[in-house]
């Protein structure tokens, strides 16, 4: 893959994705009874070149959100209310509907959670993965076959499944395809929407270990959602961890690992099994994640939040700087400076 | 392409019930386009005993092989340049038909929104006003505006502009599934427009759809016309098959007991119609990606073959 940069070149440039007090609302249908939703609030986090940053917080706080959002992919009754996506100079929120089809998988890709349900059931594999590469016109069709199979190749399907339905595909396959799909047209950036669930352990690390090789290869961004604190210790650069629709806490992985602030990613790692003291009986985090229809005032974690002060109920905590680069929003943390978003 | 082909025919040549519909389409089609071959006759010609005189009313007996009407005309000969008509009504009003309906059907559905509620309340209302009357009403008052078109050309336009409601439903709600599916949102974030993801995601989905109810619209449209015509509203210069029932109710066949005079076009409607259903189901059943089997032939080692002759 010589069109690609090197690796390294990443680390004196900029962030290739910034994006900046992202709001993100979900309105009832006109004429039907419910109050609006709001999914994400005032979400900011870079991605830089060639590097994986790690999503994560329960089901329901906003994860798949800021991805449909970032790509403008949301549901017709989606609404991004404010908030900036800068990519390679440009605001993606300001741009048309017809420059943004361009961006689309030329500049960014998706890998979709569930590979069974992204792929159509009725088209081969190798013309779906060639469907982005014609669309774009980026080759003739001779060019794109070989490319299906150069890509094929990359993901560890053999040449000869090329022209079979997914259905003929096991689950890892399918998302290994998945995969090629994405690189077909040589993104920028990668967003990979859970692409482990719904696989078996083996397959799961399988397909880690097939992201990390191909962004050594190729030096793409990757922005990976997922609720496995594993996996993000495994391949994540930084890590923002969001709860409710807001970010609650952001860093390097080694900061939200070792050092978490936020009381929230503190559960949250703490609920995670670790394999050196296996008696022990696994903590949760007691009651449930806030309905974004109808959201605590103040802090979002406050309700569930067993070191809460007074005003954490009143008052929405800020994202604080605590170190370098690392940030929380908890009202705990008061000697840090606003951070500089 | 010629692989696919054989591979097709391979899988229709097991469905015993296919091969019979296709068997009764196909002599129905053969019967039309080769009908001056296959009878001396001309439809208008009038048979004359040795004495000369007509032969009203003839059993099959006096003369084959379906005997005459009741002006002398040989019944066979009637039958299959009847043929002619009727098939040709049903398969060009069935197309309009299904092409409008699919029209409807996938813009309604995929665009929803205001573009649906305007196409799906024009077909509620086709939809609620009884077809018979309407069309009576409107093949009568479209002759009598001398527009200079063939009768039958009216006929053909108002079953293929008036029989397309249920097809629009039934793919506007096939659609609508469709276009949920997370594989319509990975076109869109490939960056493909409407026109692709109808072409290549929503169109070959439902094509199994489209070409088995195609079929079935091609059966409805011959019992249409066949009621039109048995009513009078057919071209009686271009006999079908329910112009003949006409003409038998109208010169007493039943009375005269002569049976052979409206039979026949009665179970001719009944072959072509039986032919186009099970057909339709085949085809649906065939053309369904999801729902083929032959992706299992060739792997010897993955399925059990049943050894031959064995059911």
């Amino acid at each position: 893959m010589s069109e690609r940069r090197p690796a390294t070149a990443g680390s004196v440039e900029g962030p290739i994705l910034s994006v900046r007090h992202l709001t993100t609302e979900f309105v009832p249908p006109k004429g039907t009874q419910g109050k609006a939703a709001r999914a994400l609030e005032d979400v900011s986090f870079d991605v830089m070149p060639s590097q994986t940053v790690g999503l994560v917080g329960e089901s329901g706080c906003g994860k798949t959100t800021t991805l449909m959002s970032v790509m403008r992919l949301l549901p017709s009754t989606g609404r991004i209310t404010s908030g900036q996506v800068n990519f390679k100079g440009k605001d993606l929120l300001a741009i048309d509907e017809r420059e943004m089809r361009k961006v689309r998988w030329k500049e960014m890709a998706i890998v979709f959670q569930g590979a069974m349900n992204a792929l159509n059931p009725v088209m081969k594999i190798g013309v779906q993965i060639s469907e982005a590469i014609i669309l774009h016109d980026m080759m003739d069709r001779d060019a794109a076959e070989k490319r299906v199979d150069q890509l094929l190749e990359m993901v560890g399907i053999p040449r000869t499944r090329r022209d079979q339905y997914p259905h003929q595909y096991s689950g890892g396959m399918r998302q290994r395809a998945m995969i090629a799909m994405a690189l077909a047209c040589s993104p920028d950036v990668l967003f990979a929407d859970e692409p482990t669930t719904a696989l078996d352990v083996m397959i799961q690390a399988q397909v880690l270990e097939l992201l990390r090789d191909i962004q050594k290869a190729l030096g793409l961004a990757i922005v990976l959602v997922t609720h496995d604190l594993g996996v993000v210790a495994e391949v994540c650069d930084s890590v923002v961890v969001m709860y409710g629709g807001k970010v609650a806490e952001y860093g390097s992985a080694d900061q939200i690992y070792n050092h978490a602030q936020h009381p929230y990613t503190q559960r949250l790692l703490a609920s995670f099994p670790d394999v050196n003291s296996p008696t022990t009986q696994l903590a949760s985090i007691p009651g449930t994640p806030p309905r974004l229809t109808d959201l605590p005032g103040g802090c979002r974690f406050h309700p569930r939040c067993d070191v809460k002060l007074a005003k954490c109920s009143e008052v929405i905590p800020p994202l604080i700087s605590i170190s370098e680069d690392h940030y929380a929003a908890c009202h705990l943390l008061c000697q840090g400076q606003e951070a500089r978003f | 392409m010629r692989r696919n082909l054989l591979e097709f025919w391979r899988t229709f040549s097991r469905n015993k019930l296919g091969l019979l519909g296709g068997f009764l389409v196909l002599t129905a089609i053969l019967a039309a386009v080769f009908a001056p071959a296959l009878t001396p006759h001309q439809p208008t010609d009038v048979m004359r005993g040795a004495n000369g005189r007509g032969l009203t009313f003839s059993p099959p007996s006096v003369h084959g092989p379906l005997g005459t009407d009741d002006a002398g005309r040989d019944i066979w000969t009637e039958l299959i340049y009847g043929a002619r008509v009727s098939l040709t009504v049903g398969f060009t009003a069935g197309f309009i038909a299904m092409f409008v309906g699919s029209l409807f059907g996938i813009t309604a559905g995929y665009f929803g929104g205001w573009i649906d509620n305007l196409l799906m309340r024009v077909t509620d209302v086709l939809l609620v006003i009884p077809d018979l009357p309407l069309m009576l009403v409107l093949v009568a008052t479209l002759r009598q505006m001398n527009l200079h078109v063939s009768p039958l050309l009216i006929i053909i336009l108002v079953i293929g502009l008036l029989y397309w409601t249920s097809t629009a439903r039934l793919i506007r709600s096939q659609v609508l599934t469709i276009k949920e599916r997370q594989f319509v949102s990975r076109a869109r974030a490939i960056g493909a427009g409407h026109g692709h993801i109808i072409r290549k995601h929503v169109l070959p989905q439902i094509m199994p759809l489209i070409v088995a109810n195609t079929v079935l619209t091609i059966s409805t449209a011959i019992l249409v016309e066949s009621g039109l015509a048995f009513l009078g509203l057919g071209d009686p210069t271009k006999p079908s098959w329910g112009t003949m029932l006409n003409f038998a109710f109208d010169r007493n066949a039943v009375t005269n007991g002569a049976w052979w005079f409206y039979l026949p076009p009665g179970l001719a409607i009944v072959w072509v119609s039986l032919g186009c259903i099970l057909l339709g189901n085949v085809l649906e059943e065939m053309l369904n990606p999801r729902l083929t089997t032959h992706h299992l032939e060739g792997d010897e080692n993955m399925i059990a073959i049943p050894a031959p002759g064995a059911k």
